[in-house]
């Protein structure tokens, strides 16, 4: 029976892209760039590089015969730039060579010749000059504007949260294969094999039918393979379709880093209200996001971040209004979190200006303005099974005595000093485009009684496969080796969602779970007739056997299938899956446009070195709504994993591109990502819950818990100031050893 | 003629591989032998995805340790056993994976095997169970998913399991305990039979000792070229209070070695600050500091060591030049072609030695300082007899601060002094903006570190609040 990915993964064994051993006639693809942020392509002088020996073929954006388009829903964003560049990095041309280092040495042979045009790299310059992608938006509720002569305090700020580069190990990647009758088969590393084959087809102009896309598993995605992985998928199979031979483009981590979009950085104004107690009254938060050259994700970031400003609170009066603001960078793009951390790092830290201003521990804040049972979230939804007030309380169980015992170690410490902050959670979960909250799944049971199943779930390292085998299992009640989920694959598989959004499994899963259900009737009805039960409610299948009325019966898992096939019953099953009551009216920007929320609550304890300004993480506590697990190890694996991952976006990953718009901090040994030394010990506890709007009372997990890392900010920013009282704090993210020994010795 | 013809066992087989001199092994391995195990993600030694344990003798002994296979050529594998993840694979899963497997340890699997390698590296050279020291050992070994408690608690578990006694043939032991397969038990006389590879010399050829800093910025060039992979000869000795480091001695070896751990109490968590275990063993001392970058850490160490460096012509003619003087500009050295650095020597003061190396960077571990800084101090008294200080990150070359050490020179030590010295370090330094930091960081870290230099090493005779 089959390995699980885990024991192929350790082995070495599981194929990735990448590994995908290639015949000597597979030619390489390689992507001529722009070298400068904006500007009009004057002339492109290709002959050094078509003189060059093993160059096969090289196209440009006149060589496409469908639409020159690979963007979601918007135009404007071109496969190869026709006429005007918008980044540094953006493909002009591709080459075909024999070997990948021919391509690359092609692409440097090409010269261009360039019309420099302005180029904006800050949102809020962008946003002066009216670059946006899109007109602003706002979700209100109450009214700010009566509610401030009401406030006994009100503070307003400004802060700054920086991109960070989704480093999936796994570069971009993607082999494309021609097909008898103009068909193309593609191998591509991507969250979104349906758009993926979309795409392919708008810009070759084929049906979608004659494009086949496979996906057997990444090498990490977070989010920078949900739209990204498109462009290098379409322009392989554009080399593919033109010479009709296997082509594969790879990009190097530098190539990657350079050409491909990150976590967008958001600069935000707000404005926050609060009676003497400490009661919030009005928030006001307007965001600028900078959301590189083209539209990719942006806008359903943007919404996302707009149904996230209000964090974990209710807040009678607010205010969100957030633009997307367009610049010279590489397209922005998805980033598990997904524009929500941008908007709660918002949100921590006007409670924390605000805590300052009234001489409180901004926890006092936190904890007074939680989410409760039956609120109204400020889009018009009801907070239901709302954890926000158990997990925070859970939480402060394992904190007794923790404030006490920093108080007493940073009085007697000069050189050091140690914090704690809070981050109470809150995620929405649904995709907002509530269009995409549909899956299927087709399910074979063969005769030896292993099973197939097929869905459009994407294996990235999130642990889906081990969760859809698992409602498999149990639906069935069989053995889990018995088995497999298969690749990803658009002839399986149509029009399916990308894997994103934290809810690959909760659709997928229930997909599966239909199908399963579906199978087992009919299995119940051979069973019935094979041992002469008429009431088929009394059959049960338990542990790959058949029982009557809770009597074993002889009747095996095997032999039923066996009988089933011999009786001519279906073993295939194909089931579809839409959430249910989930809408949004945009023009009312208010509706029910997620499933459920996710809540928990973070505790994160800092150590901070004032004489260096370095510091270490020392601990994280958290409490997490989790539902009841599919598969825990996984869940633990992805609220740790999240959870570091946050932590490098507010510490130590920071992206620099020079006054040019060139990318400097463009590998592994200039953008330092977390490392062992730089986890911290966690601690989880899950909140005892059941689920009932998610496949078998289980919780999405794959974002939620990097906003817990939120805290490490307001941690160091205590720990800075119990050091330097005369600090004036400032919310810049990442907070860098740089930014915090400046902090340090800031004088006033 | 750059070609080699390395002839070496490849897991369980021997192989004879006629490649490019400057092939890197990753390619080799994942290109030409189809091992598609070793994975390649970042080709800079940062990631540790594609790590290989390299075995061969030393001194009559055969060791293994993992290495970046990214940054490895092909003229080094001559007469080695190299290892992938599927040369340690048996039937089942080993213990090593299985710990991983059971903790949680494995998410989208990219760095997984990379990881199994490192975990073993350890088991083979480990002295005895640390987990600090296991720890240190897959510190060049990043996972994007962050999968790090896991992995920790699988190291927790495999240390539980398998407490390292000092065996005198860890091999078999951990071939009895199934980490390793059984046909390691048969490399070392397979290896001995291989004959030496005589290159012949080339006076064109690019020198190469470890090659971890040339493979991440001319991987192209070093495919394309001759070679000559400078001869390993690691010495570390003391003779008449004269300290001697060859210059092919790796950045592991000075870490490990018992004299230079005697002399600087606190040298072997400074060098866990400086690179990973898998760049460590590649690495040179020479190299490093033939690199000349601005940050070089050995330059900043040695340079506050008043070291000398002994060099020596392709005609073995030697010459002697202080290492302060050998950084002239930026990236240029006092090293004439077919010159090569033989070796380091610094005079050895009486114990207990007053030394501090400090390095702060954006990341704590294996990364490039955005500022590094070594203080050497001889006092008789509270009187400063000798004074060496170095900064790195402040200048265009690795910088020893002259004006700064004359000033001290003589000095009793005082708070005043000390912010003295502090000042006159601004004036010797002219630190630029980089994403390493601002000028404006780079000047406060380096008064920062010199404080820190004081503290630790004098923390009676000053008083801190009054620094700060």
């Amino acid at each position: 029976m089959s390995h699980s990915d885990a024991v192929l993964h350790l082995r070495g064994e599981s194929i990735f892209v990448d590994d995908i051993v290639v015949t000597p006639e597979m030619l390489h693809a390689f992507p001529l760039v722009s070298t400068i942020a904006h500007g009009l392509i004057k002339n492109i002088d290709f002959q050094a590089a078509q003189a060059l020996e093993g160059v096969v073929a090289i196209f440009t954006a006149a060589n496409i015969a469908g639409e020159n388009q690979i963007g979601n829903a918007s135009v404007g964003e071109e496969l190869l730039a026709s006429r005007e560049v918008l980044y540094v990095g953006q493909p002009v041309a591709i080459m075909v060579a024999k070997t990948p280092e021919l391509a690359k040495q092609a692409a440097a042979l090409c010269q261009v010749e360039y019309q420099i045009l302005e180029a904006i790299f800050n949102a809020r310059i962008a946003d002066n000059k009216g670059l946006h992608i899109a007109p602003p938006r706002t979700f209100a509720v109450g009214n700010v504007d009566n509610a401030w002569q009401d406030c006994a305090v009100i503070v307003e700020g400004q802060t700054e949260s920086g991109a960070q580069e989704h480093v999936y190990f796994e570069t971009q990647i993607a082999l494309a294969y021609p097909l008898e009758n103009g068909g193309l088969k593609l191998l591509s590393a991507t969250q979104s094999p349906s758009f993926t084959q979309k795409i392919i087809a708008r810009v070759l102009n084929k049906p979608m039918h004659l494009v086949e896309v496979d996906v057997l598993r990444l090498g990490g995605g977070f989010g920078g393979k949900e739209e990204q992985a498109t462009m290098w998928a379409t322009l392989a199979a554009l080399a593919a379709d033109k010479t009709q031979q296997p082509v594969k483009l790879a990009l190097s981590r530098s190539e990657d880093m350079s050409f491909t979009g990150k976590r967008h950085p958001y600069s935000a104004d707000f404005k926050i209200g609060l009676n003497a107690q400490g009661k919030i009254l009005a928030y006001q938060v307007k965001f600028y996001q900078n959301a590189g050259a083209t539209a990719d994700l942006s806008l359903a970031i943007l919404e996302r971040t707009l149904f996230h400003a209000g964090g974990s609170y209710f807040i009678p009066n607010l205010k969100a209004t957030a633009v997307s603001c367009q610049t010279h960078l590489p397209s922005n793009t998805a980033f598990r979190g997904f524009g929500a951390p941008q908007a709660m790092f918002v949100m921590e830290a006007a409670i924390f200006a605000a805590a300052e201003k009234m001489g409180l521990d901004a926890s006092v804040i936190q904890q007074q303005n939680l989410l409760s049972e039956g609120d109204y979230f400020y889009y018009g939804m009801k907070a239901e099974n709302a954890r926000a007030k158990a997990s925070w309380q859970q939480l402060q169980q394992r904190l007794t005595g923790q404030q006490q015992a920093i108080a007493e170690f940073n009085c007697t410490h000069r050189l050091e000093k140690k914090a704690l902050a809070l981050m109470p959670l809150c995620f929405g979960i649904a995709f907002t485009a509530t269009f995409l909250n549909q899956a299927s799944a087709l399910v074979h049971i063969y005769t030896d009684g292993s099973v197939s199943i097929s869905c459009g779930a994407v294996e990235m390292g999130q642990g889906v496969k081990n969760k859809l085998i698992a409602v498999a299992a149990r639906v069935l009640s069989i053995a889990e080796n018995r088995i497999k989920i298969e690749s990803t694959n658009t002839t399986r598989i149509a029009n399916m969602s990308p894997t994103a959004a934290s809810n690959g499994s909760d659709l997928n899963g229930q997909a599966v779970l239909i199908a399963c259900q579906q199978l087992l009737a009919s299995l119940k009805k051979v069973a019935a007739e094979a041992l002469n039960v008429t009431d088929i409610d009394a059959i049960r299948i338990q542990q790959e056997r058949v029982y009557v009325k809770d009597v074993a019966t002889d009747l095996t898992w095997s032999q039923l299938i066996g009988k089933a096939y011999m009786t001519r019953t279906s073993l295939s099953a194909q089931a579809f899956y839409a959430t249910p009551d989930i809408y949004f009216d945009r023009s009312k920007e208010s509706g029910n446009p997620f499933a459920y929320h996710v809540y928990g609550c973070a505790a994160v304890e800092v150590t901070l070195d004032c004489l260096r300004g370095r510091y270490q993480v020392d601990k994280v506590r958290i409490v997490h709504d989790g539902g009841q697990s599919l598969d825990l190890k996984v869940d633990i694996g992805q609220i740790e994993g999240a959870l570091v991952q946050g932590l490098g976006w507010l510490t130590s990953e920071e992206i620099i591109f020079d006054d040019s718009g060139h990318l400097k901090t463009n590998d592994l040994s200039q953008y330092k990502i977390p490392d062992i030394y730089a986890a911290p010990e966690i601690e989880i506890e899950f909140l005892n819950s059941d689920n009932p709007a998610a496949v078998l009372n289980s919780k999405a997990v794959g974002e939620p818990p990097l906003m817990y890392a939120i805290a490490v900010y307001f941690a160091l920013a205590k720990a800075v100031q119990a050091f330097n009282p005369d600090w004036q704090t400032v919310y810049d993210a990442p907070f860098t050893p740089e930014k915090v020994l400046l902090a340090l010795y800031r004088k006033i | 003629m750059n070609k080699i013809s390395a002839t070496f066992i490849l897991n369980h087989r021997q192989v004879t591989a006629k490649v490019a001199l400057g092939m890197v092994a990753l390619d080799y391995i994942r290109n030409l032998q189809k091992l598609t195990g070793s994975k390649q993600a970042c080709r800079t030694g940062d990631c540790g995805a594609c790590s290989v344990l390299l075995g061969r003798h030393e001194k009559g002994k055969l060791i293994y340790h993992a290495v970046n296979s990214c940054l490895l050529p092909m003229a080094a594998v001559h007469g080695c056993h190299l290892v992938t993840i599927e040369g340690l694979n048996t039937a089942e899963l080993n213990p090593i994976q299985q710990a991983v497997l059971d903790n949680g340890g494995v998410q989208c699997g990219f760095c997984s095997p990379g990881f199994v390698v490192a975990m073993t590296a350890y088991f083979l050279n480990a002295q005895t169970a640390n987990l600090d020291e296991f720890v240190d050992a897959v510190a060049g070994n990043l996972c994007r998913c962050s999968g790090y408690m896991g992995i920790k608690r699988a190291l927790r578990q495999l240390l539980q399991q398998y407490p390292l006694n000092n065996s005198e043939n860890r091999l078999q032991d951990l071939i009895e305990r199934q980490i390793l397969p059984d046909y390691f038990v048969a490399i070392a006389p397979r290896l001995a039979e291989i004959p030496i590879l005589k290159t012949p010399s080339n006076h064109d050829a690019i020198m190469v000792a470890g090659g971890t800093d040339l493979f991440v910025q001319r991987p192209q060039l070093l495919a394309a070229s001759q070679l000559k992979l400078l001869e390993s000869n690691q010495e570390i000795t003391l003779t008449q209070q004269q300290c001697r480091i060859t210059a092919s001695t790796t950045l592991e070896t000075l870490k490990n070695s018992p004299l230079l751990q005697s002399l600087f109490p606190q040298f072997k968590k400074e060098m866990e600050m400086i690179a990973t275990t898998p760049i460590r063993q590649r690495a040179t001392v020479g190299g490093n500091l033939a690199n000349a970058s601005p940050i070089a850490d050995m330059a900043i160490f040695f340079l506050a060591l008043a070291a000398q460096l002994e060099l020596r012509s392709l005609n073995g003619e030697t010459r002697s030049v202080r290492l302060q003087d050998f950084f002239q500009t930026y990236k240029q050295i006092d090293l004439q072609a077919g010159e090569q650095i033989a070796a380091l020597s610094f005079s050895c003061p009486p114990q207990p030695i007053l030394f501090s190396f400090e390095k702060v960077s954006k990341r704590q571990y294996s990364d490039i300082a955005s500022v590094n800084s070594a203080l050497f101090l001889e006092l008789e008294q509270e009187t400063i007899k000798t004074a060496h200080l170095s900064a790195g990150g402040v200048a265009a070359i690795p910088l020893y601060l002259a004006k700064t050490c004359a000033y001290l020179q003589g000095k009793a030590i005082s708070n005043e002094v000390v912010k003295q010295a502090v000042n006159i370090a601004q004036t010797e330094i002219s630190p630029i903006s980089d994403q390493r930091g601002s000028a404006e960081y780079k000047r406060l870290l380096l008064r920062q570190l010199i404080i820190a230099h004081f503290l630790k090493l004098l923390p009676d005779l000053l008083n801190a609040e009054d620094l700060l």
